[in-house]
């Protein structure tokens, strides 16, 4: 039943262990657990490994493949350096729940059945909200539970396909479908929501810049490449998603533009990216599914680089908005260097990872022949540079002097940023070190001249369009209106308006009602002649006091003629 | 951290933001130009043409650009909107 425990219960171990443990104790297990985590993960075989038995079900829960053991690889690699990034300054709460956050999309990797999948993805929705609330202000705690609602929600969405599925199918595998009847469009929008698609996208830039700067790391990692591995496992070409994805890439950029939060610009720009990704599962081609997955790989790299250049800045600085911050590169060169090697690498520069993974979800699309999809992304991969690429290490490092002379990074946390930006920089140079773990063969060639030239074109004059645009793109401090205005003001309006609407309906009928009944009273008085009896006084006809015995005789009078239409009838 | 009156880094001095613009330009310049010896495979034809690369990586930028800015007054809030009784998000 067992030939290999889950790896994702090594990284659980961890999470149990940060809480009790001190001191260098505590610091071994943050980089341990992960590190053998990542070991175990390379243990695991292709296919079904190890077998749990519940209910009438077999679970699967370690199933190999080599997807599953690339996005594993990533989150495994994620949590032992965003671990080396918070470790002296997270409290051990965080650490601890994002570990077991890790823990969760370590599962979710390797589950080879759809209640498997549910129960690590919960683990996810949960441990994740606690990170969330680790931020500790007032706002983190109210956008943790907004995200807590959305993920649960989704989490229920996602259990009544999957009840749907096991009932009309009677099998829990794990095995490619389309959107075709409720239940595979219940999964579908169960795994959309975790992916920060429309409508509900707004969850994630909404509650990852109210984290804490090393929060808003692990955040950065996890939830929407789970759901993008789930797609790949779940529903590779389908249609609808190619279109979602084209306007998650919109409309990540869109937002990021209007943005003035440093680190809300970065969680627009996952939605832009993750983008890509969903665009790409649904064209569906080998291509198209290696290119979701190195995407998501390199793209974990270079998104949490960007977080942890902003979460230095917001750290040493206590400021999150653009209009706060700039001219830093001063004192921070450190921070601002890996911040633009990131930047670089969003934006699919040539020689960064960005480029040689990017570049082959287009391909895809111009393989498929689908022109209006190749032609989108290519005007996306310009708004990235736009919005990413330029914007978020233009207004916080450079544009005017803010006179903030801040430190730059501690060790730890430069340490951590070094790393990705060298593997930023490694996976653009050598593609193939990536390339040859992907779930498909690969034939694709990322460095021709031709390609090269046609994205140095489409990104330098992109990065022409910012500057000569730049008064039009003045920082305001403000935010940005999304679908969390439904519910966040709408639905409680509409409450309002209809408590409103009930309580006034309610005081009318309530008003008339006692004119009516004060009508009647009136009537009867007058009908029964009250106002003839002054012995009475003000008594009306039933409110007076009657005499026992009289009482006694009306009952009797009333049994008696009971008793007559009883034997009559 | 403190405040420092304004520095004279060599990076925003007057004549290093000139000297980045004339470099630029050459750059630019010579990413168009040398599309006369690198031939760029156009998919859909008009990937292919002269400049295209150029041209639709910058009138994607100003569209993306001015859809932003003609938004800004419809969505654009003051950070207080959904916690007025707060001085600031």
């Amino acid at each position: 039943m067992f030939e290999m425990l889950p790896p994702a219960l090594i990284l659980v171990a961890g999470a149990l262990l940060i809480g009790p443990l001190r001191g260098h104790a505590r610091n071994a297990v943050l980089l341990l657990a992960p590190a053998l985590t990542l070991w175990a993960i390379w243990q695991v075989p292709d296919g079904v490994s190890a077998t749990v038995p519940f209910l009438d079900y077999d679970l699967e829960i370690v199933e190999g493949s080599p997807v599953r053991r690339l996005f594993a690889t990533i989150f495994a690699l994620m949590a032992v350096v965003g671990g080396l990034f918070a470790f002296r300054t997270a409290r051990w709460y965080e650490l601890a729940a994002a570990y077991a956050y890790a823990a969760g999309a370590v599962g979710v990797c390797f589950a080879g059945d759809l209640i498997t999948m549910f129960l690590f993805w919960e683990i996810m929705a949960l441990f994740s909200t606690v990170v969330v609330w680790s931020g500790g202000t007032e706002a983190s705690r109210r956008a943790g539970i907004r995200y807590v609602i959305m993920h649960l929600l989704g989490g229920v969405i996602l259990k009544v396909g999957i009840e749907g599925v096991v009932v009309h199918t009677g099998s829990i595998d794990m095995q490619p479908m389309l959107a075709t009847n409720f239940d595979t469009w219940m999964i579908l929008i169960g795994i959309l929501i975790n992916a920060a698609a429309p409508p509900i996208s707004a969850w994630l830039a909404d509650s990852y810049p109210e984290s804490s700067p090393t929060g808003s790391v692990f955040l950065s990692a996890f939830t929407t490449k789970t759901a993008v591995l789930a797609l790949i496992l779940l529903f590779p070409g389908e249609p609808v998603l190619i279109g979602v994805g084209l306007y998650m890439v919109m409309y990540g950029i869109i937002y990021a533009l209007l943005e003035n939060n440093i680190r809300r610009i970065l969680a627009y720009s996952v939605v832009n990216q993750v983008g890509f990704m969903v665009c790409a599962v649904g064209i569906g081609t080998q291509m198209a599914i290696n290119g979701a997955a190195a995407h998501a790989f390199a793209h974990i790299i270079y998104k949490a680089l960007l977080f942890m250049s902003a979460g230095v800045v917001v750290y040493r600085t206590g400021m999150n908005k653009c209009t706060e911050v700039g001219g830093l590169f001063r004192t921070m060169p450190l921070t601002a260097i890996c911040g633009i090697i990131g930047a670089l690498a969003i934006s699919g520069f040539p020689l960064t990872s960005g480029f040689t993974t990017k570049t082959m979800i287009s391909q895809a699309a111009a393989d498929d022949g689908l022109a209006m999809v190749y032609l989108l992304l290519a005007a996306a991969s310009a708004g990235v540079f736009l919005h990413a690429g330029i914007k978020f290490p233009w207004f916080v490092f450079f544009q005017k002097d803010s006179g903030l002379r801040p430190k730059d990074a501690p060790w730890n946390m430069g340490a951590a940023m070094v790393i990705f930006s060298a593997l930023c920089i490694l996976i653009g140079v050598f593609p193939e070190l990536l390339y040859r773990y992907l779930p498909y063969p690969v034939e694709y060639e990322a460095y021709t001249a031709g390609k090269v030239l046609f994205y140095l074109q489409l990104l330098l004059f992109s990065g022409l369009a910012f500057f000569l645009l730049l008064p039009l793109m003045r920082r305001t401090d403000t935010i940005s209106l999304d679908t969390d205005w439904i519910w966040r003001v709408g639905l409680k309006r509409i409450g309002v308006l209809l408590y409103r609407g009930l309580a006034e309906t309610g005081a009318a009928i309530s008003a008339a009602t006692e004119q009516t009944l004060a009508a009647i009273g009136r009537e009867a008085r007058n009908y029964l002649g009250a106002e003839r009896r002054p012995v009475d006084g003000e008594r009306g006809f039933f409110a007076r006091s009657w005499p026992i015995g009289l009482t006694a005789l009306w009952i009797a009078v009333l049994l008696s003629a009971y008793v007559f239409v009883y034997y009559l009838s | 951290m403190k405040k420092a009156p304004d520095s004279d880094h060599w990076l925003v001095r007057p004549v290093t933001i000139r000297r980045f613009w004339q470099v630029s330009a050459v750059v630019l310049l010579l990413t168009v130009l040398v599309q006369i010896s690198i031939k760029v495979k156009g998919y859909f034809v008009v990937d292919g043409w002269f400049a295209f690369g150029a041209l639709f990586g910058f009138l994607s930028c100003v569209a993306m650009v001015l859809v932003a800015k003609a938004l800004g007054p419809l969505l654009k809030r003051p950070t207080t909107y959904y916690t007025p009784g707060d001085r600031d998000v």
